[in-house]
C-alpha cells in the first residue's frame, strides 16, 4: 500500500484498537456519514509514486523551467534574485523550527518566539518604527491590510493609493476593498513619480490612509518632504511600502514621517519560489499597534524572573475577539521571517549596506549603458535604486525571446501592468549581476533590431 | 538548568562580520551624485553584529528551545500536526522551481504550470469540485477569498440584499473574522445538544439575507455533522451559498467529499491535510475550490492546458481579481502535490482510516480519566473537558503545562469554546499506537497528581527550559522590541 512509510500502525494494532473502541471495522467509526453523500468506490486519482519515482517526477518538471541558477535574471517588480547566504538554509532546514506551530505553548517554543522578537526588533530598526508585527503573507496582502488598518485607526474608509504602487499589490488592494465596501482612489503618475499636485487635490478630511512606495515600482526613489505633514493636516495616515534593501541606505519611513511601513521581505535571504512563500513586512508607530493585524511577540518573565517570550496582544486577533477582530489572519509566514532574521543577523550593518551600495551602483552603471543606446531611452528622469524602466525599440516579449537564447531573463514588461507603456521594460540589477553580465545584457540590447 | 538565551543584539561585538561578498566591480561613483544626501539615511543602522559561526550557534540553541512534530507527539485540535515527510522539503528546494522569478516568460515556466495544474486535478477529484484556485497563501486566506467568490455571485446576479453569514458557534475564530473583513454581519447558529448544528435554528434564521452558511465538517468537536443533506437543503432553498472549511478535512479523504456533501465552496489547509510543515506559525496554503456556477468569478490566473502546453489564463472578466501578488505559495504547494502523488487514493484513504482510528481509540483510552462530552463515535479529534479537574484547582491549562512536563506537547486547550475547560485532542495517523498508549498513561498520571496535589499541578511546568510565563504581563506592559539599554 503507498504511503505506508508515514504511517506506523501495523493490522494487528488496529484489530486490537478495534477491539478497545468496541468497533467491527474501521468503517463502522464513519457509519456517522449518511449513505447519500459516501464516496462510492475508490478516488480516481492517478497511481501512487515511491520517493524515487516523485523524485524522477519532480526533478522532470524543474527541468522544463529556467531560473537563476542556469539563467542570468534582471527581472525585478518585488521579486529580487539577491546573493542568499549558505546559513539561512541550514537555520531553516532545523525542523525544530520547521515543524513546530504558531507558538500556543511559549515553555516549550521559546525559539520560535525569541526569534520572531528578533526579527520585530530588526525590523523596527530597519524601518525607524516603534514596533513590527509576526510578518503577513506577502508584499501584496501586507500593503492591502496596512490601508485597512489605517481605515480602523481613522475610523474613515476611503484611501488614496499612488499609482506608482506595485501594480500587483494595487490588484490586491482593490478586490478588498471592494469586498469590503471600502473606497480606493488612485493618484495618477507624474514623471514615474506620484503627482504631488493631484495628490494635495485629492485629499481632503474623509481620507484615511495615503499608500506610496519607495523606492517606487519603477524603482525611483520618490521626494517624501512635506509628504507626510500634508497627509497629517489632513489627519488622514502615511503607510510606505518600501525595499527593506534600500533601507539600509535611503531614509527611513520614519525620518519622513511615516505611520504605517509594509514591505515584501523576499529580498531578505528568501528564494523567489515563484512568488511564494515569500514575507510580508508590517510595522507602525506605537500608538497604532492595537489596530495591527497578525501576530506579536512580546517580553515578559517566567516564575523565577528569568526573561521569556509570548504572543501577545491578542485581543487583537482571530481566536480572542472573533468577529471584532483587527484581521483574520491565522497562519502567517514565520519560517521566512526566520530566514530574514538570520540574514538580517548574518549581514549586519556593513553588509546591509555593503548590499545596498552595490545595488545602487550596478542599477546605476546600466542605466547609464542602456540609455545610451541607439534607441533606448530611460522612461523617467529621476533617481533610481535597483531598477529602472527603460522604453526599449520594439515589442519586449520579442526582446526577452531574444535574450532568454543567451540565457538571460530579461526585463519585466510593463504594458500589461500600464496602459501605454507599450515598448516599456523595467530592468532590476542587485549585488550579484556582475559587470560582465551587465556588459552581455547591454550587448545584446544594443545588437537587437 | 533554567536560563535565558541572550539576543542577538546583546552578542554583537562591533567590528564581527557575518557575511562574504564580493567586491564592487563596476565603477563606483560618489554615492551623493546619485542619491542627494537628503535622501540618504541619517539615523544609524544599528543590526546586530555578529560572526558566522555565532549566528548558527545562536540558532541552533533556539532551536533546541522549541518542540516540533520531529521531537515528539503534538495532538494539537485541528492543526493536524502529522509528520512532515522530508522528501517534501527536498522537492520544494529544487533549483528548478525555488529560483523561478513569477514573471519569467510562461514558456519558461511550463513545469511548475504542470505542477499547478496536476495539483489542481488532484484536488479536484478529492474534494468532487470543479476548479480550484491555488492563489490563497493560507487557511484565513482561503476563507476570505471564498467569501468574496460567493459575493461576487450574488451581485452578479442583483441580488444584492445577502448581508449575513451563517456560523455555527463551533466555528474556528477565523471564521467570523473573515466573515466581517468581507463586510458582512455574522449569525451565530447555537449547537443541539449532540454537538452538531441545531438544525431547527438554522432554519428560523436562514432567509433571503442569507448569503451563505460556513461549516466546518468534521466540527471543531470531531463530529460528522450527520444532517448535511438537509443542512444543504435549507440554504440553497433560500438561495444561499454552502461554504466547507477544509481544516478537518483530514478526516474524511476518500470517505466522502464536500461536493458530494453540496458544498459550492471549499477551502483546504494544505498545511495540515497534506503534511506541510507549519513553519512555526507559517508559511501555509489555502487553495480553495468551487462548483461550476461559481468558476467565473475566480481569481486570476487560471492555469490552463491545451495540447500539452500551458498557460495562465488572466481573461476572466467576472474574476474577483488578485488576493496575492503573485500566485500563492507555490513552494508550499510543491510539498502538498509531492505528498499527494506519493500517497495516492488508497494511501489518502487510509491516512483518514488512521486517523480516525487513532482518535477513537484515544478517546476511549482516555475517557475511562477524563469527562467526554459528546460520547459516540468521533472522527479525527475529540474534546473532553477538564472541568471536574478544574473543580479540584487544575484545570485545561494545567493540564498542559503538566504534559509538557513529561515530553508531549499538549492538546488545543479552551476550544472549542461550547466546552467548558475544553482539551481539544487530534492524534493524526502518523502516530503509532506504542505513543498513544504512553500519552493516555501520562494523563492519567497528571489526573493523579490533580488528586494527589492540585496546587503543584496548577504552577507547572517545572522542567522546561523556562517556567510558567506571565502572559498577563506582556500584555500589560508591552515590550514588543528590544531597545539598547
Amino acid at each position: 500500500m503507498s504511503g505506508k512509510h508515514y504511517l506506523p500502525l501495523t493490522d494487528e494494532d488496529r484489530h486490537k484498537m478495534l477491539a478497545t473502541i468496541g468497533a467491527d471495522t474501521v468503517e463502522d467509526l464513519f457509519s456517522d456519514i449518511p449513505d447519500a453523500v459516501r464516496l462510492k468506490g475508490e478516488l480516481n486519482l492517478p497511481p501512487a509514486m515511491s520517493e524515487l519515482e516523485m523524485l524522477r517526477h519532480l526533478d522532470a518538471l524543474a527541468a522544463k523551467n529556467k531560473h537563476f541558477l542556469n539563467c542570468v535574471s534582471f527581472m525585478g517588480a518585488g521579486i529580487y534574485d539577491h546573493f542568499i547566504p549558505s546559513v539561512i538554509k541550514h537555520v531553516t532546514s532545523r525542523s525544530e523550527f520547521y515543524t513546530s506551530y504558531t507558538p500556543y505553548q511559549p515553555e516549550v517554543s521559546q525559539g520560535v518566539l525569541q526569534s520572531i522578537f528578533e526579527y520585530q526588533t530588526m525590523i523596527c530598526q530597519l524601518t525607524g518604527m516603534d514596533v513590527s508585527n509576526a510578518s503577513m503573507y506577502d508584499g501584496g496582502t501586507a500593503v492591502t491590510e496596512g490601508a485597512v488598518m489605517g481605515c480602523g485607526a481613522t475610523r474613515r474608509s476611503r484611501v488614496l493609493v499612488s499609482q506608482s504602487v506595485s501594480p500587483y499589490y494595487r490588484a490586491v488592494i482593490k478586490n478588498y476593498f471592494h469586498s469590503r465596501g471600502l473606497t480606493l482612489d488612485e493618484i495618477p503618475l507624474k514623471d514615474g513619480c506620484t503627482d504631488r499636485g493631484k495628490l494635495e487635490e485629492m485629499l481632503d478630511d474623509d481620507v484615511a490612509t495615503v499608500v506610496m512606495q519607495q523606492p517606487n515600482f519603477f524603482g525611483m526613489v520618490e521626494n517624501m518632504s512635506g509628504i507626510a505633514d500634508l497627509v497629517h493636516s489632513h489627519k488622514a495616515l502615511l503607510l510606505v511600502s518600501a525595499d527593506p534593501i534600500s533601507l539600509a541606505l535611503l531614509q527611513t519611513p520614519a525620518e519622513y514621517g511615516a505611520d504605517i511601513v509594509v514591505g515584501e521581505g523576499q529580498c531578505l535571504g528568501v528564494p523567489a519560489s515563484f512568488g511564494g512563500p515569500v514575507l510580508g513586512i508590517m510595522a507602525a508607530r506605537e500608538k497604532f499597534v492595537r489596530q495591527m493585524p497578525g501576530r506579536i511577540v512580546g517580553e515578559t518573565v517566567d516564575s523565577e524572573g528569568n526573561r521569556g517570550f509570548v504572543l501577545t496582544l491578542q485581543t487583537r486577533e482571530q481566536h480572542i475577539r472573533r468577529e471584532k477582530a483587527a484581521s483574520n489572519i491565522c497562519s502567517n509566514e514565520a519560517l521566512v521571517a526566520l530566514a530574514a532574521s538570520v540574514y538580517l543577523a548574518t549581514m549586519g550593518p556593513q553588509g546591509m549596506r555593503e548590499v545596498a551600495e552595490q545595488c545602487l551602483q550596478k542599477a546605476n552603471y546600466a542605466k547609464e549603458k542602456i540609455t545610451s543606446l541607439n534607441g533606448y531611452s530611460l522612461a523617467f528622469p529621476g533617481i533610481n535604486f535597483k531598477e529602472f524602466a527603460v522604453t526599449v525599440p520594439g515589442d519586449p516579449a520579442v526582446l526577452n525571446r531574444k535574450l532568454l537564447e543567451k540565457n538571460i531573463l530579461g526585463g519585466v514588461e510593463l504594458g500589461p501592468l500600464y496602459p501605454g507603456f507599450k515598448n516599456t521594460m523595467l530592468f532590476a540589477f542587485t549585488e550579484k549581476r556582475t559587470r560582465e553580465e551587465i556588459d552581455t545584457l547591454v550587448g545584446e540590447l544594443e545588437g537587437w533590431k | 538548568m533554567r536560563k535565558s538565551k541572550a539576543l542577538l543584539f546583546e552578542m554583537s561585538r562591533s567590528g564581527r562580520q557575518g557575511y562574504s561578498l564580493p567586491s564592487c566591480d563596476v565603477p563606483v561613483k560618489p554615492l551623493e551624485q546619485i542619491v542627494p544626501h537628503s535622501l540618504q539615511r541619517s539615523s544609524d543602522l544599528d543590526l546586530p553584529e555578529l560572526s558566522e559561526v555565532e549566528v548558527i550557534r545562536h540558532y541552533t540553541e533556539l532551536s533546541t528551545r522549541n518542540f516540533g512534530v520531529d521531537t515528539g507527539f503534538y495532538p494539537l485540535g485541528s492543526c493536524t500536526m502529522k509528520y512532515n515527510p522530508k522528501v517534501n522539503e527536498e522537492a520544494a528546494m529544487l533549483p528548478g522551481f525555488a529560483y523561478m522569478h513569477p514573471c519569467q516568460p510562461e514558456e519558461t515556466a511550463q513545469g511548475a504550470l504542470e505542477l499547478l495544474y496536476n495539483m489542481e486535478q488532484d484536488l479536484i477529484e478529492l474534494t468532487g469540485m470543479d476548479r480550484f484556485t491555488l492563489q490563497p497563501a493560507a487557511g484565513a486566506h482561503g476563507e476570505l477569498t471564498g467569501l468574496m467568490l460567493i459575493q461576487a455571485y450574488h451581485r452578479s446576479r442583483g441580488d444584492n440584499k445577502r448581508n449575513k453569514v451563517l456560523i455555527p458557534l463551533s466555528a474556528h475564530g477565523t471564521n467570523p473574522a473573515t466573515v466581517s473583513m468581507a463586510g458582512y454581519e455574522v449569525v451565530q447558529i447555537p449547537c443541539d445538544d449532540r454537538g452538531l448544528v441545531d438544525l431547527e435554528a438554522l432554519k428560523a434564521v436562514v432567509d433571503e439575507t442569507t448569503s451563505a452558511l460556513m461549516l466546518t465538517n468534521p466540527s471543531t468537536l470531531g463530529l460528522f455533522e450527520e444532517e448535511i443533506v438537509a443542512i444543504a437543503k435549507a440554504i440553497h432553498e433560500a438561495g444561499g451559498l454552502l461554504y466547507y472549511d477544509g481544516a478537518n478535512m483530514n478526516a474524511i479523504m476518500g470517505y466522502t467529499r464536500p461536493g458530494d456533501m453540496g458544498f459550492d465552496v471549499v477551502h483546504l489547509n494544505i498545511h495540515k491535510t497534506f503534511a506541510t510543515p507549519h513553519g512555526g506559525g507559517g508559511p501555509g496554503g489555502g487553495p480553495v475550490g468551487v462548483k461550476e456556477r461559481l468558476i467565473p468569478f475566480l481569481p486570476v490566473p487560471l492555469v490552463e492546458k491545451n495540447d500539452n502546453q500551458f498557460s495562465f489564463n488572466y481573461d476572466l472578466p467576472d474574476s474577483i481579481g488578485k488576493i496575492h501578488s503573485f500566485y500563492g505559495n507555490f513552494g508550499v504547494v510543491i510539498k502538498a502535490y509531492t505528498y499527494l502523488k506519493m500517497m495516492g487514493a488508497q494511501g489518502l484513504k487510509q491516512a483518514s482510516g488512521d486517523a480516525v482510528l487513532n482518535a477513537n481509540y484515544l478517546m476511549n483510552l482516555l475517557k475511562k480519566t477524563y469527562y467526554l462530552p459528546y460520547d459516540r463515535y468521533c472522527k479525527h479529534e475529540f474534546v473532553l473537558s477538564a472541568r471536574p479537574e478544574k473543580k479540584k484547582g487544575a484545570g485545561a491549562g494545567d493540564i498542559a503545562k503538566a504534559l509538557l512536563d513529561r515530553g508531549f506537547h499538549p492538546p488545543t486547550v479552551y476550544f472549542p469554546l461550547i466546552v467548558e475547560e475544553a482539551l481539544m485532542i487530534e492524534p493524526t495517523e502518523t502516530e503509532s499506537k506504542e505513543t498513544l498508549d504512553a500519552f493516555a498513561k501520562t494523563m492519567e498520571d497528571i489526573a493523579k497528581d490533580i488528586d494527589r496535589d492540585a496546587e503543584k499541578v496548577a504552577h507547572g511546568p517545572y522542567n522546561t527550559v523556562v517556567g510558567r510565563l506571565d502572559e498577563v504581563r506582556a500584555a500589560r506592559n508591552p515590550i514588543l522590541r528590544w531597545t539598547k539599554k
